[in-house]
């Protein structure tokens, strides 16, 4: 996507740049370059003694049927939560950006839960839904469910999906709305006054016209999910029971936790850098290529 | 208004009304939380209504501390958030919107090369690679300081992306009438760009103050005096993870509190994105 | 404009470290990383105060750094970027890692002998101190909190389910049976439960029968040590709890000490947890309740034999200058002053280090005024301990106790045998622990 009007200006774009660059290059490329050099080593916690190994923590690495298992793991929880957040949050919004009364209540009280701290969240998620203590959990139970999320993986799986959509729901409908909000009242009218349904509007002019939020909120999202989630994971399950809840994320922090296995956890950082890096490049290649503007 | 439709607006607001309950349960049980006593809520006995000791236990949190012997006030800790939240927020916003508008607006020698190290970030926050960037700060000596709180978590693409996009969609028309006009760059910018972003930039400003405000491993990792410390490392002390007591209704309280400076900021912007809306109608 | 704000912040950033930087010329600043929140925290802030009091040399600068992995990993973090604190406090787990790191620490008896402060090691109880010396003795940290593993049971439940509340459950059996009758007289979620479930199950339940959990004395006299805690006595209790599980008898809760609450609200009258849990259950259970020792197998030779302790210790991080040191040191022995000690395992609920603060806090008749308080005391302190009951030192012991954990919940949810489950757990933790030596041994 490339703009048809531009200045030119030799000097100039890079001023602009330079902030950006500058930052990045020193907190940015600078450690991830690290990370990689880590991956070849076989190092103990505090960095006395290290020694090349090379490829040895990678082949360890694909020799581990849990790293397999982390990929599915991710891979399902990434999907759910990434889907689940982004269809709630865009249905919100649109029912919010409707002219109704107390619309802008509503639009305060979708978005300030987003202000309570996610080391904060854990503990009040833990507080729902621990099995024997939680509000929610002997609700649920009450139900007669017999919600066990401390053995039970597929209950504790739910329970970081809940938790980790939940967490987004905030941020995305916040995009959603300014997204809403900045489409042109006259284009929807026109429409209206052609005699479109509510629902074909929405569909053939205002899901369109959204297209690049939507696709800023899906890059947005998946980062999140692959990353922004452990602080949850670790709070509410700890990745168990029996590794259940750990994605790829959740690995490298927990090898790699108080020094335990540098090189191994390095590794797996290098290869999340891989696919991130290739995952991006196939949004900006293909999927942006289908979003209008 | 395009049209009067009672049932629609009805759902309209059935499916809001379930969308806060979803969305705002857990800071209602926060708010539950802080005011009962200790007890019922260690044993996991809290009921879904607020008790009767609102007065008291707030009285507690803001009068006489959290507990006997807390040193850093409350006070202090907000206002070290607040400048962490406020920096981390304008310093990421205005690298972002300027590097955006030289990558959409302007055509030089390396452009798509930056244009992928920049995007490149995107995906990979500071958690993976925590301790390498605590040792580029140490190295730069930016420890205990407000530069080493904030600068490194600005390094991120989220923003720029952001602007790209939305630069991408605003008309063309509007640049080759300020060419017209005899306007360069740096006046377009200011006089068309900027004011357009503004629902953007608003949006932008909520979600990363809150995001600085509501950081903890890192505040936690570059500072040891106290007092730099933040409100959030101030509710996870009062949190007791082993053997100790935990006053949950004193914590709660408190992260109701902590609340107040980032909700006072979404309600704030709300103003922007509705001015938006109403300059857009004109 | 925008640039200017940045280097603003910047410079505003630089003048906030230099002028702290200033302000630390007068008295030697000591910096102690700790992970106390609550009431300890308060503990550690009013102890570096105490002593910033009494002197005038040295300054103690107490900063809070996150849960135990967290303070741990910060305190290596700064080590790598040359910034270490003076003290760090490190719970039990991670003390391998800090012993293998030779040069990274300083071992306290070796900076107490270099500051010329006068130190005992005989002074100090040989239980406590023994987890973090090496086996000839030598002390390598100095221990801050420890506690040890007790049952916790619910008189009122005893006496509803027809049970002498005076009379707790000394054996494993004993513990089933009890456990199914309080279940029948209404318990019906849980009969019985235990906290930290690896340390409970596993390394106190060694420990408490004179089994090895690990070869080489549980790897205090080596890293090449192997995982042994699949013997017969071990299957048995895991598959006891197996079958018992299946009708809640025995409920699993969880891996931390997140299920502590059950026993607190009544709904779990027989825990088996830390004895550090004191504070808690005094201020929210609203019931009768009793301390009581672990319970053991009688079939087994020599239990119950001694259990082992939990906690953290202090360790001081080498390089520093030995000005520094003779700071730290003071400051040791002020923390191992008797009424000190005394003060603090009133107040805190932790076991004493030195011997005179025991006997002391026994003549003062705390020990009869505070029923239960002795039970740890006796537990730890009634035998010389074996070479299985010292202590651990196994590397990596954070990700070990995951793997234990993991195969555990296995079992409980019915995937796995108890051998099968044991069998697994052993030659998982074997391979991190050969990876660990790889790294440290060379």
């Amino acid at each position: 996507m490339e703009k048809r009007a531009i200045y030119n200006n030799r000097v100039l774009p890079y001023l602009l740049l330079t902030p950006q660059l500058l930052v990045t290059l020193i907190f940015f490329y600078w450690p991830a370059l690290q990370v990689v050099h880590q991956s070849f080593l076989l190092e103990d916690a505090f960095g006395l003694q290290s020694s090349y190994v090379w490829f040895e923590n990678f082949q360890r690495l694909f020799a581990d049927p849990d790293y397999g298992r982390a990929f599915g793991v991710t891979v399902i929880f990434s999907t759910v939560v990434a889907f689940l957040s982004l269809a709630i949050a865009l249905l919100l919004a649109v029912m919010a950006d409707r002219q109704i009364r107390g619309a802008n209540a509503y639009k305060t009280l979708l978005m300030w839960p987003y202000a309570v701290a996610p080391a904060v969240a854990g503990v009040l998620w833990l507080f729902m839904f621990q099995p024997s203590l939680g509000v929610v959990a002997q609700s649920v139970k009450r139900m007669g469910l017999d919600w066990n999320p401390l053995l039970n993986g597929t209950h504790a799986m739910t329970l970081v999906v809940l938790a980790g959509t939940w967490k987004q729901i905030s941020y995305n409908f916040l995009f959603f709305l300014a997204g809403l909000q900045a489409i042109p009242r006259s284009v929807i009218e026109a429409a209206a006054i052609d005699g479109a349904s509510a629902t074909r509007r929405f569909w053939t002019i205002i899901f369109p016209l959204l297209s690049p939020t939507t696709f800023f909120l899906l890059v947005v999202n998946i980062v999140y999910v692959f990353f922004d989630t452990f602080g949850i994971i670790d709070a509410v399950t700890g990745g168990g029971p029996a590794r259940a809840t750990t994605t790829l994320v959740y690995k490298v922090y927990d090898d790699g936790r108080l020094g335990g296995d540098l090189g191994g956890s390095a590794a797996q950082s290098a290869i999340l850098m891989f696919i991130v890096v290739a995952l991006t490049a196939v949004q900006f290649k293909y999927v942006e290529r289908r979003v209008h503007y | 208004m395009i049209e009067h439709r009672p049932l629609a607006n009805l759902i309209a607001h059935i499916v809001l009304w379930i969308g806060i309950a979803i969305v705002a349960f857990p800071v209602y049980l926060t708010f539950v939380a802080s005011t009962h006593e200790p007890t019922i809520i260690s044993n996991g006995q809290m009921p879904l209504t607020p008790g009767s000791h609102f007065l008291e236990n707030y009285e507690r949190t803001i009068f006489i501390g959290p507990s006997s012997t807390t040193r850093t006030p409350v006070g202090r800790m907000m206002f070290n958030s607040l400048v962490m939240a406020v920096a981390i927020a304008v310093g990421k916003i205005a690298i972002s919107i300027i590097s955006a508008y030289a990558v959409v607006y302007f055509r030089f020698p390396l452009r798509k090369t930056i244009f992928w190290l920049i995007f490149m970030t995107l995906m990979l926050p500071v958690e993976v690679r925590i301790y390498s960037t605590y040792k580029v700060v140490a190295d730069l000596g930016m420890l205990n300081s407000f530069a080493g709180l904030t600068i490194p978590l600005i390094a991120s693409a989220t923003a720029t992306l952001l602007f790209r996009q939305f630069f991408l969609t605003v008309p063309d028309e509007l640049v080759e009438a300020a060419k017209i006009d005899g306007a360069g760059p740096l006046r377009f910018f200011w006089d068309t760009i900027v004011p357009l972003s503004r629902t953007n930039m608003a949006a932008l400003f909520v979600i990363l103050f809150i995001y600085g405000w509501n950081q903890y491993l890192w505040p936690l990792l570059i500072t040891t005096s106290g007092d730099m410390q933040t409100i959030v490392i101030g509710i996870k002390k009062m949190i007791v993870t082993s053997d100790a007591l935990t006053e949950w209704q004193i914590a709660m309280a408190t992260t109701m509190l902590a609340m107040l400076p980032p909700v006072a900021v979404v309600v704030f912007m709300q103003r922007w994105f509705i001015k938006g809306l109403v300059e857009t109608e004109k | 404009m925008i640039s200017r704000r940045i280097l603003l912040s910047t410079v505003a950033g630089l003048l906030f470290a230099a002028g702290s930087a200033a302000q630390a010329q007068q008295p030697i600043e000591i910096q102690w990383w700790h992970a106390m929140t609550g009431a300890n925290n308060d503990v550690v802030v009013k102890l570096a105060e105490d002593f910033n009091k009494t002197q005038s040399q040295y300054k103690v600068v107490a900063t809070y750094k996150g849960s135990y992995p967290d303070t741990m990993n910060a305190g290596i973090a700064a080590f790598r970027a040359g910034n270490a604190p003076h003290i760090m406090q490190v719970f039990e787990v991670g003390t391998a890692t800090m012993m293998a790191a030779k040069g990274a620490v300083m071992p306290v008896y070796q900076m107490m002998k270099d500051a010329g402060e006068k130190f005992d090691p005989n002074a100090y109880l040989p239980t406590v101190t023994g987890y973090y010396s090496t086996t000839k003795g030598e002390m390598l940290s100095m221990p801050f909190n420890s506690s040890t593993a007790i049952m916790w049971y619910n008189k009122d439940a005893f006496k509803k389910a027809g049970l002498d509340p005076a009379k707790p459950p000394k054996t494993w059996p004993e513990v089933f049976d009890y456990a199914k009758k309080l279940k029948a007289s209404g318990y019906n979620a849980c009969g019985f439960s235990v906290a930290w479930t690896t340390w409970l199950l596993l390394e106190q339940f060694s420990a408490w029968h004179d089994l090895p959990l690990a070869s080489k004395a549980n790897g205090m006299d080596g890293f090449d040590t192997v995982l042994q805690f699949n013997s017969p006595l071990h299957v048995k209790l895991i598959n006891e709890l197996i079958q018992l599980q299946k009708d809640k008898t025995y409920d699993y809760s969880g891996r931390t000490n997140t299920g502590e609450g059950r026993y607190t609200s009544g709904e779990c009258p027989i825990f088996m947890t830390s004895s550090a849990f004191y504070g808690n259950v005094k201020a929210n259970a609203k019931f009768d309740f009793g301390m009581a020792p672990l319970p053991y197998f009688s079939d087994a030779k020599g239990a119950p034999q001694n259990s082992i302790i939990g906690g953290a210790s202090l360790w001081v991080m080498g390089g520093k200058k030995l000005e520094e040191y003779k700071g730290v040191a003071k400051f040791f022995t002020f923390l191992s002053d008797t009424d000190r000690q005394v003060w603090l395992h009133k107040e805190s609920g932790y076991l004493p280090i030195t011997k005179a603060a025991y006997e002391k806090t026994k003549a003062s008749g705390f020990y009869e005024q505070n029923p239960g308080r002795e039970v740890p005391l006796i537990q730890m302190a009634g035998k010389a301990p074996t070479e299985n009951s010292r202590g651990l030192r196994l590397g990596n012991m954070v990700q070990l106790r995951d793997i234990w954990s993991e195969e555990l919940e296995s079992a409980f949810a019915g995937k796995k045998s108890a051998k099968e489950a044991l069998d697994t757990a052993v030659e998982r933790g074997n391979a991190t622990l050969r990876q660990f030596e790889r790294t440290v041994v060379r």
